[in-house]
């Protein structure tokens, strides 16, 4: 179990008073854990973070608006108008495979959303700003833990492995004081039983190394007596790519006790060569889709995935044959539990004036209320919960009804 | 992780890649200082290759793929020996800069060394660009540890290496003379944005997206190929002055590369410039918190000295929270397993000719399980800072692994762990470690606890 000690989410963003560094989170009226009712079930949720700005508007083509030919050529599109979702958007061809899916109404997007940071485009306080899940006027430094933390603070009967965050890269979105499992597929450790104990003895002293060490037996353990009861059956195919592995590993978990999984996948930011290398990316996502998709079996029925990125790129494309850093984008969807097929959201327009600073796709929604839909979708929380916990001080709007 | 106060274990420590049996420790922090002032003897020993090596490989990749386009039957075979070669080079560069962090007797040069690549983050885009990073920390970096900022900063932006990271390779003034005959070029942010916010000011200063646009079209101009090498070429640049934090740079015709370095020198001495760079050496060095007194005594010295690096350290390693008990950060992995190789001091020749199997299974993979694959941080901010990054159940559980099977690569007799957890902690070793080492169940396990130690693994 994690119980990680105390920890400041430590990125500038997060320390501008360092007067306050040491205090908890529950010092934090609105972001203390509130006890809830009703039972959450057994739904599923997968957030993937996609690092470094996915360019919405090549995955999610909006070819039914005039400007989107002249802001994006050939070069870059390919000049590509399939496979079509509807009379208005195309898909990126690299995302094909997934064409099924939309077809069975697996698969959803939200188009023109934005967390709620502007204007300085950087990647890396855009980042923290989207798994902290607060809006700018939430005080910064009181915000040490990530928005899928304070929903399991929330949760009625969490177990240590209730969530998950898969990989080796740092997952703030659920690091905080709720306990939540961290480990990447391939990681072994075999101790001799001195070995372990020593460790535990001088690791007792050090709440870091004491959590991680303890976490890392339990979890190797469980995972040797898995396979273990696994090896008379069927040897599952290997599964290919990094991001399908992460996938393939998060299933596994969630087809247990897990509820929750996270793990992020970068290489978004397409300043230049933008045709391949997003294609690339595009591959990868779909592979961890699918990935999900089988290794959840049964239980994909049950799954919302919520791939989500720090912000879109600019409307048109750069002098390169990429985009620069931009602000409203896409939300991709997937899953047995959610209603898609369809492009949510509210559409505003690739003109010039209605360009956010005359450069950006204009945000007209807020991304974390399509996530805070979910979350109640899924597990019943009240939406008082979400707009002040959760997610502080967010107006979820009108419900867009994701969650079938 | 004993609260020790003694002066040489933390110069070696926490300035350097820890104790070694064979060297003694720096005595205080003008030993650091002179490091600094000593000819480089590591570079020489373990050479890294330049853009010159780069440039013959992507020239010969180019005459390869010419060739076999041509129909020429030699010409896949003359691609599989460059990437062959490049291949190569990457994993005697890699065997080089960790023989320098693990045996050099001016650790505390290495460790400026790998923060200073760390702010200026590069990493290779391609196969054939593959030794870019190695360049980069041999041109841009290792002669300016001591210089001024002001000159890192010059060599650094008009590195190669950093052109094509990001993306300045084709970054063209959308006005200039270049453009006007040709469609599809024009500007790309991603240097200007990355300078102001990474490099120089820092994210939380005062500066707008205009004033990003604006220093990337100042920065049209700077251009790399395989032939020539480093260009800049006055006919892709913006025409026009541009405007950066309130300053008029540019304008003549023909543009001017000194009008780039003269707005790279204004921003190396704004005074947001000082304190983003004292707070980063303070938090890489001393603390995840750092006092933020320290951060102040190092940014005034910083700005008093016109950006000068060596009176820089000097005032970070005069004040007293520079030399607080260790223990307010966790080793990196490539620390973690420069400082192990360190103190367990395996023959000269044993990490410089590691054959190229174990160079892959002993520190390519374990870095990457550890979190660190070798050179390819995530994006241009470089490698997380925090103790809470890198001590992860999956992080920790493989440096443990790696630790209890170090003893393997030893050819010659193990020490007692009763000895090695004094050679390789000194007066920072707990007297809870001090017990556990002698009880383990061999030797091999003994030194592996010493290694996995929170002891060990912070700083």
């Amino acid at each position: 179990m994690t119980q990680k000690p105390a920890r400041p989410l430590s990125r500038r963003l997060f320390l501008r008073s360092a007067s306050l560094i040491g205090c908890s989170a529950a010092a934090w009226p609105l972001l203390s854990p509130v006890t809830f009712a009703s039972a959450p079930g057994d739904a599923r949720l997968v957030v993937i973070i996609l690092r470094g700005a996915m360019d919405g508007l090549d995955v999610v083509r909006p070819i039914g608006d005039p400007d989107y030919a002249t802001y994006r050529h050939a070069s870059l599109t390919n000049g590509k108008t399939d496979p079509a979702l509807n009379d208005f958007y195309a898909l990126h061809p690299a995302m094909a495979d997934l064409m099924p899916l939309w077809k069975a109404g697996e698969l959803g997007f939200a188009h023109a959303v934005a967390t709620p940071y502007r204007d300085k485009r950087s990647h890396f306080d855009g980042q923290d700003i989207l798994e902290a899940g607060t809006g700018l006027d939430v005080p910064q430094p009181q915000v040490r833990d990530g928005w899928l933390n304070r929903m399991l603070q929330a949760m009625p009967d969490l177990q240590s492995d209730t969530a998950y965050a898969v990989g080796r890269d740092e997952m703030k979105v659920i690091e905080g004081s709720a306990p939540s499992m961290s480990w990447a597929p391939k990681t072994q450790l075999r101790l001799s039983d001195q070995s372990q104990r020593l460790l535990e003895r001088i690791y007792e002293d050090d709440p870091l190394f004491h959590a991680a060490s303890q976490e890392a037996i339990e979890i190797s353990a469980r995972l040797e007596a898995e396979k273990e009861a696994q090896a008379t059956g069927m040897a599952r195919p290997a599964i290919k790519g990094q991001a399908a592995q992460l996938a393939g590993f998060a299933a596994s978990r969630l087809r247990e006790d897990t509820q929750i999984a996270t793990f992020s996948i970068g290489g978004w930011d397409t300043h230049r060569n933008q045709r391949n290398v997003l294609a690339g990316r595009l591959g990868d996502l779909s592979g961890a889709i699918l990935a999900l998709k089988s290794g959840l079996g049964r239980d994909w029925g049950k799954t919302t995935v919520l791939a989500m990125t720090e912000f879109g790129r600019t409307a048109r494309e750069n002098g390169t044959g990429g985009t620069d850093h931009g602000t409203g984008g896409a939300l991709i969807m997937a899953g047995g539990a959610i209603r898609g097929g369809q492009v949510y959201g509210h559409w505003p327009d690739l003109a010039d004036h209605a360009l956010f600073e005359q450069r950006d796709l204009m945000p007209t929604a807020d991304v974390r209320a399509y996530a805070a839909w979910a979350m109640r979708g899924m597990f019943g929380f009240e939406k008082g919960l979400l707009e002040s916990t959760v997610f502080p001080s967010l107006d979820m709007g009108d419900d867009p009804k994701i969650i079938s | 992780m004993a609260g020790t106060k003694d002066v040489s274990t933390i110069a070696a420590i926490r300035y350097g890649y820890g104790l070694s049996p064979d060297q003694p420790a720096p005595v205080n922090a003008q030993a650091l200082l002179d490091q600094l002032d000593a000819p480089d003897t590591a570079a020489t020993l373990w050479p890294l290759s330049g853009t010159d090596f780069m440039r013959q490989q992507m020239r010969d990749m180019q005459g390869a793929r010419k060739a076999k386009r041509a129909g020429d039957e030699t010409g896949q075979k003359r691609i599989k020996a460059v990437r062959k070669r490049l291949n190569n080079q990457v994993l005697i560069g890699l065997r080089a800069q960790l023989a320098r962090a693990s045996l050099s007797p001016q650790g505390f040069r290495e460790r400026l060394q790998f923060f200073w690549c760390d702010h200026f983050t590069v990493t290779s885009k391609s196969g054939v660009t593959a030794t870019a990073p190695d360049a980069f920390a041999q041109e841009a970096i290792r002669p300016h540890l001591a210089t001024t900022f002001a000159q890192m900063l010059r060599a650094a932006v008009t590195h190669p290496a950093m052109l094509l990271y990001l993306d300045q390779t084709r970054s063209i003034g959308p006005q200039s003379a270049y453009a006007k005959k040709r469609e599809n070029v024009g500007l790309n942010e991603n240097l200007g944005r990355e300078v102001l916010e990474l490099h120089t000011l820092g994210v939380d200063a005062p500066y707008t997206q205009e004033d990003v646009r604006q220093f990337a079209k100042l920065l049209t101009g700077l251009g790399f190929n395989a032939g020539k090498g480093f260009v800049f070429h006055p006919n892709w640049a913006q025409p026009g002055a541009e405007l950066v934090l309130g300053q008029r740079y540019g304008g003549e015709t023909p543009a001017n590369i000194s009008d780039i370095y003269a707005a790279l020198d204004d921003i190396a001495l704004h005074p947001a410039t000082a304190h983003h760079l004292a707070h980063k050496l303070a938090v890489h060095f001393v603390a995840d918190q750092p006092d933020p007194d320290l951060v102040d005594h190092i940014a005034s010295a910083y700005l008093a000295h016109q950006s000068d690096l060596r009176a820089t350290y000097a005032a970070m390693l005069e004040h007293p929270a520079a030399w607080a008990p260790l223990g307010g950060k966790a080793r990196q992995p490539w620390d973690f397993m420069a400082a192990s190789l360190r103190a367990i001091a395996p023959p000269a020749g044993l990490i410089a000719d590691l054959d190229q199997k174990k160079t892959r299974s002993w520190i390519i993979a374990p870095l990457r399980a550890m979190g660190q694959p070798y050179q390819k941080p995530l994006g241009p901010n470089g490698w997380a800072e925090e103790a809470s990054a890198w001590i992860t159940p999956q992080g920790l559980a493989t440096r443990i692994s790696w630790a209890m099977r170090i003893a393997a690569l030893y050819d010659r007799h193990l020490p007692d762990p009763r000895d090695f957890v004094q050679s390789a902690l000194g007066a920072a070793a707990s007297p809870t470690l001090i017990q556990a080492a002698a009880r383990a169940e061999s030797k091999s396990e003994g030194i592996g606890l010493i290694l996995a130690s929170a002891d060990f693994n912070r700083r």
